[in-house]
């Protein structure tokens, strides 16, 4: 076998709270479907048979009734619960399920949705024996006005450096603006071997990695590591060019930096331990190298190495934030070709309903609504004249007659009432909106939710 | 005219004892048309006599003398000028080949049948080979691989992948793989009208696409080294070969002998398939075709009783043994050979990178010789460069030039050391494109060209020329930016415009001095010994 595929959803969604606080984050509906649905289809589509699932009871339970989910999804999914109250992180789950990894694994995160080329990331961790392959993409500008926002943001989230050598695959640097204080410190020994370096700030990691099998060792002698994207793919990518992996007498170390020492040793050891002279050989026959100017071989003789590809087109999006939801919501259905209008849905002539709409199933829509650039989740209930534009409707949702709606998003079971009208709020889980309300740019949640800060 | 009578005679006295081949393309060569009707006479007689001697099944020998007629037909016809002697001058060629190699043996049958039957088949197979052949250079595009030793009656057909413009042997193909569930990877780009029998692929769409993510069908291992081909990561001969069989290795360790099956049948079934998915990667190597043939005969020669992990040890104890034997030790062999012909105040020239030069110049440094090395490098791939790194790290003082250069350079060296991809039957040496030119200019400035090759690259082909079989890379490599412009960069636009990557070439015996192999230095003209003794030995 060559990779397992490894699928985390065990995250709690912790930057859009006002979302995910009553339904799990993989449950999230996007275009009508369950966000977990959007990487297991991605792993189905490019031939994965099984997929190794990380997460919660209650994922469990919906992923063996929720119909999409069962019916759509054919390969064998093994699900690992872990309690939500332990807050693992995603290099302790990968800890956790040691036993059940025996080759490499591709680590996808539950929340990406994208049409990426699998086999680029994958060809990349194959031709070269790299450690850590993953996949990145340009940030995509949101361009919808997000709820409850107040003024325009400017780039709150922290910024990722990453650097990339001339062909654009090869990792070199890769850190995180929270980390850097002082500057950005680049390694003499880096600029000595990649004297060429691109480095990018505008990239969204998609938390896809595929990784060699002794790094789930590593991680099990190092129980210090906690997660993948912060902790251990930088220190991979730091480890590349490391001192101790390169020259094969680094045990002449002192004794001080032992344990340290063994700590990293064992990844050397994990790695290079399987290197057959054969292999040697048709290397060192080979007249291929991956850079020029120098006078080192091949990858400079090291045994660690990352890739990465960067996608330039096409969609890759993570649902991490409420921005990103509402965009995901947007481009999501273009991935699918299910007709707009489920055909349980109930549908009067005198509606209208446009093009980019979609409906979910057992819908009831009733006269002389019109929703426009909307999607509109299974079992929602919307009485005559509503207008709904630019929303996103969950769920169970009941909408009385007459109200106006645009830009929200409304969350599963709430129920807003006649005449309201709500432009660009965010109506919580199973909240009421009180008829004739008028709501702009608000968040309408509980008040037990209010105290999650 | 007596002599050449006298000669006809002992022609057709040889033609009886089996070389009928080789003296059809003599006689055709030197002899005019009324030899070849006097001949024909002869033939026919000898033919009805034999029959009468030995009884046997018609069909088989039908079969058989229709297929070696092509065969036989195409080594003399790019001797034969007109095209009246093709039907004349084969036919007394195929007529002795086919009573020296005959085995069973028609029933007697009148003279009258005979003639008619003949006739009937001149005229199907005249009319197959003009239908095979469309717009292509008869004498050149459809040429099998004869073998030089009559011994045996094994037909050659045309190998698929010399046959791209035939739409017949890409359906085959097509089907074939289908079979194997191999991916079929398109041809890409305009390609040059000489070259259209070959297949043109790019890098941007690299054999995995249609795979599934874990490779299934195909062991990740053997996915893992067609990637590597593809992109040019593992290339040279000795290194595709080295990598093939560490991959056969992975393959053997992971195999498990499924129930009512034996190991012997079943693996090397098991291995069609990878090598079918790694020829469409990159068209297999002359080395790598010999290993290829080596591991199947000795998976078919484990015996049946052999318990499986015996067999799977012993398969990767005879992997390991052959790479020490045919590779490792043959270079230190060639290495000593190599370096009593390298004298103080030599200055050598390489050409491109080959594994083999390499490691002698390394080899001749450390055994304290006084030399220098002049790299000719060419485009597009610029192995040049890796190799003056190699020698230039031991400390051999350099100096690096394109190909453009040579003729200037030239009246400096003392000797040129080329590699080899692989030796031909006919003494014809296929390597990297520029070495003919190499030879070719060293020859006119009388300076030793002296090739190195291991005797596991010796193959049984036989080609005069470069367009026959070749290999086209990928034509985007030839696109380059100079001050931010790219000329070539929509090149498939331009109707007119073809761009040929070619990778090999074939350099005549005439232009080699000596071949350094590990079996001793010989002259390129042996060749055909060393294969004809190899075979015997096998």
């Amino acid at each position: 076998m060559e990779l397992q595929a490894v699928l985390m959803a065990a995250g709690g969604g912790s930057r859009m709270m006002d979302l995910t606080y009553n339904t799990p984050k993989p449950l999230l509906p996007v275009g009508n479907r369950p966000l977990i649905w959007y990487p297991l289809n991605l792993l189905e589509r490019v031939g994965f048979e099984e997929v190794i699932v990380i997460t919660t009871k209650e994922v469990q339970k919906a992923l063996s009734t929720d119909l999409r989910l069962k019916t759509d999804v054919k390969m064998k999914l093994d699900v690992v619960c872990i309690q939500e109250e332990t807050d693992m992180g995603t290099a302790d789950a990968l800890r956790h399920i040691q036993q059940k990894i025996k080759t490499d694994i591709l680590v996808v995160s539950c929340d990406l949705i994208t049409d990426v080329a699998l086999h680029e990331v994958v060809d990349l961790f194959r031709a070269h024996n790299a450690t850590l392959s993953m996949l990145m993409s340009k940030v995509h500008e949101f361009t919808e006005t997000v709820p409850g926002q107040k003024g325009k943001k400017k780039g709150g989230e922290q910024r990722d450096f990453v650097g990339v050598d001339v062909t654009g695959k090869r990792l070199l640097f890769m850190a995180n603006e929270a980390d850097l204080e002082e500057g950005l410190v680049l390694r003499k020994s880096i600029m000595r071997k990649h004297p060429r370096m691109l480095i990018k700030t505008g990239l969204l990691d998609a938390h896809l990695y595929c990784l060699k099998r002794s790094v789930v060792d590593f991680l099990v002698h190092n129980k210090s590591v906690t997660s993948i994207r912060g902790e251990l793919v930088p220190y991979l990518v730091r480890k590349q060019f490391s001192k101790s992996l390169n020259s094969p007498n680094a045990t002449e170390d002192s004794e001080k930096n032992q344990k340290q020492q063994d700590a990293h040793n064992n990844l050397e050891l994990l790695s290079t331990g399987k290197d057959e002279p054969l292999l040697q050989l048709a290397r060192e026959r080979s007249c291929w190298n991956d850079h020029r100017g120098d006078m080192s071989e091949a990858y400079h003789g090291g045994k660690l190495r990352c890739y990465v590809h960067i996608m330039e087109e096409g969609m890759c999006y993570r649902v991490n934030t409420l921005a990103a939801y509402i965009e995901a919501n947007r481009v999501a259905p273009k991935l699918f070709d299910d007709p707009s209008i489920h055909p349980t849905a109930v549908v009067t002539e005198r509606s209208l309903v446009g093009s980019d709409s979609i409906i979910g199933p057992y819908c009831q829509i009733l006269e002389k609504t019109s929703i426009k650039r909307s999607n509109v989740g299974t079992s929602t209930t919307i009485k005559e004249k509503v207008k709904i534009i630019n929303s996103i409707i969950m769920n169970g949702v009941t909408i009385e007659e007459g109200c106006n709606i645009q830009g929200s998003v409304i969350c599963n079971n709430a129920v807003i009432g006649r005449g309201a009208d709500i432009k660009y709020c965010l109506v919580g889980s199973g909240q009421r909106v009180e008829p004739e309300a008028e709501r702009t740019n608000e968040v309408i949640v509980g008040s037990d939710q209010l105290m999650e800060i | 005219m007596a002599d050449s009578d006298g000669r006809q005679i002992d022609s057709i006295n040889h033609a009886a004892d089996g070389d009928g081949k080789g003296h059809g393309i003599v006689r055709a060569k030197t002899e005019g048309k009324e030899l070849t009707k006097e001949e024909k006479q002869r033939l026919r007689k000898e033919k009805k006599q034999h029959k009468k001697n030995k009884k046997d099944d018609k069909v088989p020998t039908e079969k058989e003398k229709e297929k070696e007629k092509p065969s036989v037909q195409a080594p003399s016809k790019p001797v034969t000028q007109s095209p009246t002697h093709k039907a004349a001058a084969p036919v007394p060629v195929s007529a002795s080949a086919s009573e020296s190699l005959a085995a069973a043996e028609k029933p007697v049958k009148t003279k009258a049948e005979l003639r008619a039957e003949r006739r009937a088949r001149q005229d199907s197979e005249r009319t197959s080979k003009q239908g095979k052949k469309e717009g292509g250079q008869q004498s050149t595009t459809s040429k099998p691989k004869a073998s030089p030793s009559e011994l045996q009656p094994v037909v050659k057909r045309l190998p698929e992948h010399v046959q791209v413009d035939d739409p017949a042997a890409l359906k085959k193909l097509a089907k074939k793989l289908e079979r194997q569930q191999v991916p079929l990877r398109s041809d890409y780009g305009y390609k040059v009208s000489l070259f259209s029998h070959l297949h043109q692929y790019s890098r941007k769409n690299p054999p995995t696409q249609q795979i599934s993510i874990p490779a299934t069908v195909i062991h990740p291992s053997v996915v893992r080294l067609g990637l590597q081909y593809s992109q040019g990561i593992i290339a040279g001969s000795n290194a595709r070969s080295v990598a093939l069989l560490h991959a056969f290795k992975q393959v053997i360790q992971d195999y498990s002998t499924p129930p009512n099956e034996e190991l012997s049948r079943d693996l090397v079934n098991k291995l069609s398939p990878y090598i079918s998915f790694l020829s469409q990667c990159r068209p297999l190597s002359a080395s790598m075709g010999n290993a290829i043939k080596y591991i199947k005969k000795e998976i078919s020669n484990i015996p049946s009783q052999c318990k499986e992990e015996e067999a799977k040890g012993k398969l990767q104890e005879c992997i390991d043994s052959y790479v020490n034997e045919k590779i490792i030790l043959a270079s230190e062999a060639i290495s000593k050979y190599a370096i009593e012909k390298i004298s103080n105040g030599d200055v050598i020239l390489v050409y491109g990178c080959s594994s083999l030069v390499n490691h002698i110049l390394c080899d001749a440094f450390e055994k304290q010789r006084k030399f220098r090395v002049i790299v000719v490098d060419s485009r597009p791939r610029l192995e040049g460069r890796e190799a003056l790194r190699r020698l230039v790290k031991k400390g051999i003082r350099c100096t690096y030039v394109l190909i453009s250069a040579l003729s200037y350079i030239l009246p400096e060296v003392s000797k040129v050391f080329l590699g080899a991809h692989a030796l031909l039957a006919n003494g014809y040496v296929m390597s990297r494109v520029g070495t003919s030119q190499i030879a070719l200019v060293a020859k006119a400035y009388n300076v030793p060209v002296l090739v190195c090759c291991e005797t596991y690259k010796f193959c049984e082909r036989v080609q005069t020329d470069s367009f026959v079989s070749n290999e086209l890379d990928d034509p985007d490599d030839l696109i380059v930016t100079r001050n931010g412009k790219t000329h070539l960069e929509n090149w498939q636009t331009v109707k007119s415009l073809g761009l040929l990557n070619l990778v090999y070439d074939v350099t005549p015996p005439d232009f080699v001095d000596l071949v350094i192999t590990d079996l001793g230095m010989i002259p390129c003209t042996s060749v055909p010994v060393v294969l004809r003794v190899k075979n015997v030995d096998q």
